[in-house]
């Protein structure tokens, strides 16, 4: 049986989708700033697309900047703002939540003078508006907060954010790549000035993102160049792609109720089965979680051992332990929420999407179990951390 | 991304568990990095005649833990001692460059069981 429990990495793409792209592949090939008629399809594709974008975060329109990425929307939103806003103040806050796309950029501006201040998670990965509160200088030009973790689900309270953020007058920017599509995201509602978005996050193509920018900012663009999406954006527009996206929105937006409900169910029946494994932690909050996500740390065994055996039973999922990353480094979020590094090395997690059944659930849970024994069975600690602080103590028991 | 090798000994890792009469034990790596090799050594006549290991870390870890304990079985301390992380790697049909470290950190947890067994038997 083949299951795939990867949905934050990427999704498959929407049969639908690929056939409102395939023209744009095909004989619709013209530039969308061309005055004749190819041209013109190609520029009111685009136009749809936007209005289908912004219809799914109840945005305008002429607020939607497409970008090739949700990476390029969050390097768009720091940057952008940064330099729009630095003869204002030199201070930018985010927080240890964050994704990569979001805390090399912040690092890149320390370099160029600016202060960056990162706000730590509580142990369910949780934000605490006050501590971003306190974090405020006279300095600050711009605080990002992610709105949903990939890594461990956890929903930020993004609207209490912004509202901090309005009162002291400082642009917000929320990345919600893991978010939009996959839960109710409302930029009105929430607040934020602006929003990162990308479409292989909800049955899109990959190539494909947008920024969300509230009307009325102020900011620089990444690629200079010509006049494409209102000069904020430069660089012939990928049509395909963009057209994909629209539709890949107005689907989610059609079927978000149903979508969560499914992935959530699954959700929780896996994640009841897997607690039932002996010093097995549940990552992230219990509650404001992404509704397909369940992450966990296995104490005792690693991360990449255990994706490889589950992948040789033809299930796929994610980890955020060191030897899965270059870098050899335990995922910097769960440190951040204070999980100690050899539990966190454990972490797996488990995405959920439309493709998903029950009997891959009972499957998992078949397998799973046995996987981890056996892992277990190789390790040096099959007995007990010794003298180590064992993940019981900073992580949570659903 | 892993060869042939590496996926068999992984999936099929050999000489697995504890040795509760072992001649010498080494351990190399650290739970917090993210590896850490245990490595049990049988001696008699001066050759290894039995090894098993115990293993927390990646498919890379547990394979070179397993290749190691198979190369050796059979050789004599000196010849042990001299087997290198390239060695490893190389029977394992190579590994991911990032993952070289791992081949380095069985080498090493084999040198410290000779070690061991050597600093028990000086007499």
């Amino acid at each position: 049986m083949e299951c795939y429990f990867d949905h934050v990495a990427t999704n498959p793409l929407r049969e639908e989708v690929l056939e409102a792209m395939m023209p744009y592949l095909k004989e619709e090939f013209g530039n969308p700033l061309s005055v004749y008629p190819l041209g013109v399809r190609a520029r009111e594709a685009i136009e749809r697309a936007r209005e289908q974008v912004a219809a799914l975060i109840n945005a305008k329109p002429s607020e939607i900047v497409f970008t090739s990425s949700g990476a390029e929307a969050n390097n768009f939103a720091l940057r952008g703002i940064a330099f729009a806003h630095q003869y204002e103040g030199k201070h930018i806050i985010v927080t240890r939540m964050e994704h990569h796309s979001i805390l090399n950029p912040a690092r890149f501006l320390e370099k160029l003078g600016f202060t960056v201040t990162y706000v730590n998670p509580d142990k369910y990965g949780m934000i605490d508006p006050e501590a971003v509160k306190k974090a405020i200088t006279d300095e600050t030009i711009l605080i990002s907060v992610i709105h949903a973790s990939s890594e461990v689900g956890t929903i930020e309270p993004i609207k209490e954010i912004a509202e901090i953020a309005k009162e002291r007058n400082i642009t917000f920017h929320s990345d919600g790549v893991a978010s939009v599509g996959n839960i109710d995201v409302d930029v009105k509602d929430l607040g934020v000035d602006l929003m990162s978005i990308s479409a292989h996050q909800f049955y899109g193509p990959k190539g494909a993102g947008a920024l969300y920018i509230r009307e009325g900012q102020r900011i620089i663009p990444l690629i200079f160049g010509g006049i494409q999406e209102s000069g904020r954006r430069a660089g012939t527009e990928n049509v395909p792609a963009i057209v994909g996206m629209g539709k890949a929105a107005e689907l989610a937006k059609e079927e978000l109720p149903k979508r969560m409900e499914h992935v959530r169910r699954l959700r929780d029946k896996l994640v009841e089965g897997v607690l039932k494994i002996e010093k097995v932690h549940f990552t992230g909050h219990p509650e404001q979680r992404l509704p397909g996500h369940a992450s966990f740390c296995v104490e005792y065994i690693e991360g990449e051992g255990m994706l490889l055996m589950l992948a040789s039973k033809g299930i796929y999922a994610a980890s955020g332990s060191a030897c899965t990353s270059k870098a050899l480094k335990a995922s910097p979020v769960l440190l951040s929420m204070g999980i100690p590094s050899h539990v966190a090395h454990g972490s797996i997690v488990f995405s959920m999407g439309m493709g998903n059944t029950e009997e891959q659930i009972d499957y998992t849970l078949e397998e799973f179990p046995q996987i981890i024994n056996r892992l277990r069975e190789l390790s040096p600690y099959a007995k007990g951390w010794g003298d180590m602080e064992d993940g019981g103590s900073c992580i949570q028991k659903k | 991304m892993y060869s042939k090798e590496v996926m068999d000994h992984f999936m099929n890792p050999r000489n697995v568990g504890e040795m509760p009469d072992a001649d010498g034990v080494g351990v190399e790596g650290n739970p917090v990095c993210g590896d850490v090799m245990k490595l049990f050594i049988k001696v008699k006549d001066d050759k290894i005649v039995d090894a098993k290991f115990q293993t927390f870390g990646c498919g890379a870890a547990i394979a070179v833990s397993s290749m190691i304990t198979e190369m050796v079985k059979g050789k004599t301390l000196d010849e042990a001692m001299k087997i290198s992380k390239e060695e490893v790697a190389k029977a394992l049909g190579g590994l991911p460059p990032q993952k070289m470290h791992c081949s380095n950190l069985g080498a090493d947890a084999l040198k410290k069981a000779i070690e061991d067994y050597k600093q028990k038997h000086k007499n």
